[in-house]
């Protein structure tokens, strides 16, 4: 037993461990509150005043699933990623420990703070000063674990996923300081006001609230594309070259977008075209990036059909194409006229974040997590293809119903009659809401479902099951001759 | 450093560099004689990941 231990010490992977457990337990907790919400919008009576109405639970969500989930996935994943491509142990020592700690007690601050309504209202930037100040710290400790891993590497090359982990990590500090600047009312009190006002401060919240998602949700989970897909596939990355623009050009374009989150506003005009082109360049290195990952398959295009790990990193690459082309479209000033304020946002959100960000997330835990405790695959396959159906088709409901909902709300409300009367109350746009909600909720449920399983296969591989079974669609045929190409 | 001179620069100079930035990069990923370094570079995480 104490075999592979010793073979796999030289890697600091206890702390990645942690880091994955609680992604996971952080991803079914943050699911189930998103469950919540939606059904508090479908159900107002759900809505418990003071602490659980929609108002809190909101910032809970979004921040357990963003920071929670995805936060400690990226931690994990960029400390298991930069370890083996650098042929390095993590720098720091127990520094990581601390980055592990540190950033739980970040997340519980954020969390409690929400629901005793201790909040600074900026998007994806809710916490409060003293909370603020802390992730920094935190932070800097991460960026220095990883920053150190890298400089010390025995690997010449910076392999192209850590070059994505490094933006993500030193634009978020960049962009987390700037958005929170902000002075706080009293020594003791947890109230702070923004050191900008005006249209100054809601671009400053919207370059931060955009490039989270570029650089956050993009840029870090694309770090993960590029290790784990060739080694779930088990060859190179279609074209390392077309790695490299896809990096640059993205870093290059992403931190513009911002704007276009204000169109029609109090921003000058110029600031939102800018957006609004930046937003479509983007296209650009997306599906570059969306190509060199499906690519990566070629010649093993069966792995989709056998492995279920693989069908799910494709279906997070495919979900990153058309979200990527979702999101530039609908930052054109006349589509954004008509999407703008509807749900039909909240649906590209979760096009996003649940097709490209969770799937690739998941797929990277099933294949991390049988390396990280040693065994020698996750204790059920046939759970991870469950996981992938129920995930897909919860997405898919979700994506879709929003779009009916969001466009029948911009109709709604752009109706007017012959005499130039709006024809619907902004009330009657919330009541024919009510199926899309129930739907919507029923779409965020079949993927907590898949996510519940996840955890449970999660814990019997750590605990050291292995479940016998056949694949799904009967006994596989005997297995062919392991052909190998010509070296 | 007022608003009018950075806006001016950016408009300007900045843009410039981040556009030559960019070119470069291009001109250096795809340079004669890159295609081998490349393929060294993708094959790093195929590499034993077990043990340096």
């Amino acid at each position: 037993m104490n075999e592979p231990q010793a073979r796999t010490a030289y890697y600091h992977d206890t702390v990645v461990r942690q880091f994955s457990l609680m992604a996971v337990v952080w991803g079914v907790v943050g699911m189930l509150v998103g469950v919540i919400v939606a059904l508090q919008l479908a159900f107002p009576d759900l809505n418990i005043e003071p602490w659980f109405n929609f108002g809190r639970m909101r910032p809970l969500h979004t921040s357990a699933v963003v920071f929670a989930f995805g936060g400690n996935a990226l931690i994990a994943t960029s400390f298991y990623v930069v370890q083996r491509t650098s042929r390095a142990r993590l720098f720091g020592g127990d520094l990581a420990w601390f980055v592990f700690w540190g950033y739980q007690l970040f997340i519980v601050m954020a969390a409690t703070g929400y629901l005793l309504g201790i909040t600074q209202s900026r998007e994806y930037a809710e916490p409060e000063w003293y909370v603020d100040l802390w992730l920094t710290v935190v932070w800097v400790a991460y960026l220095l674990v990883f920053l150190g891993t890298i400089l010390k590497r025995k690997e010449p090359h910076i392999y192209v996923a850590n070059w994505f982990y490094l933006s993500f990590i030193v634009t978020i500090a960049m962009l987390h300081i700037v958005n929170n600047l902000a002075i706080p009312v009293s020594f003791l009190g947890s109230k702070s006001y923004s050191a900008f006002s005006g249209v100054q401060d809601a671009l400053t919240q919207w370059w931060y609230g955009h490039n989270a998602v570029g650089f956050f949700l993009t840029a870090g989970f694309l770090g993960m594309m590029y290790y784990f897909v060739p080694k779930q596939a088990n060859r190179p990355v279609y074209s390392y070259r077309l790695s490299i623009v896809h990096f640059w050009a993205l870093i290059f374009l992403y931190i513009w977008a911002g704007p276009h989150h204000l169109h029609y506003t109090a921003l000058p005009d110029w600031a939102q075209t800018l957006g609004m082109v930046f937003s479509i360049m983007l296209w650009m290195p997306s599906w570059g990036g969306m190509i060199n990952g499906l690519m990566t398959l070629s010649g093993a295009w069966d792995k989709i059909r056998t492995d279920p790990i693989i069908r799910m990193m494709v279906m997070a690459i495919a979900f990153y194409g058309m979200s990527t082309f979702e999101g530039p479209m609908m930052s054109i000033k006349s589509v954004n006229s008509l999407s703008h304020y509807t749900d039909w946002t909240i649906g590209h959100v979760h096009s996003g974040a649940l097709g490209w960000v969770g799937m690739i997330t998941f797929g990277a835990l099933y294949y991390m997590v049988p390396k990280l405790w040693h065994r020698e695959r996750m204790y059920s396959m046939r759970m991870i293809t469950w996981h992938f159906w129920l995930a897909t088709l919860g997405l898919v409901v979700y994506a879709a119903v929003m779009w009916v909902a969001g466009i029948q709300q911009g109709l709604m409300w752009r109706e007017y009659d012959e005499q130039g009367f709006l024809v619907y109350s902004f009330a009657e746009s919330v009541a024919a809401m009510f199926p899309y909600y129930v739907v919507r909720a029923t779409g965020g449920l079949l993927y907590l479902v898949g996510a519940l399983i996840m955890a449970y296969n999660v814990t019997m591989t750590i605990l050291g099951h292995q479940r016998e079974e056949e694949a799904i669609g009967g006994a596989s045929p005997a297995p062919a001759p392991n052909l190998q190409p010509a070296q | 450093m007022d608003y009018h001179f950075m806006r001016e620069f950016a408009d300007s100079w900045g843009l410039l560099f981040l556009a030559l930035f960019f070119v470069g990069v291009v001109i250096f990923a795809f340079r004669p004689g890159s295609k081998k370094q490349a393929e060294d570079a993708a094959n790093i995480p195929l590499k034993d990941d077990e043990r340096p």
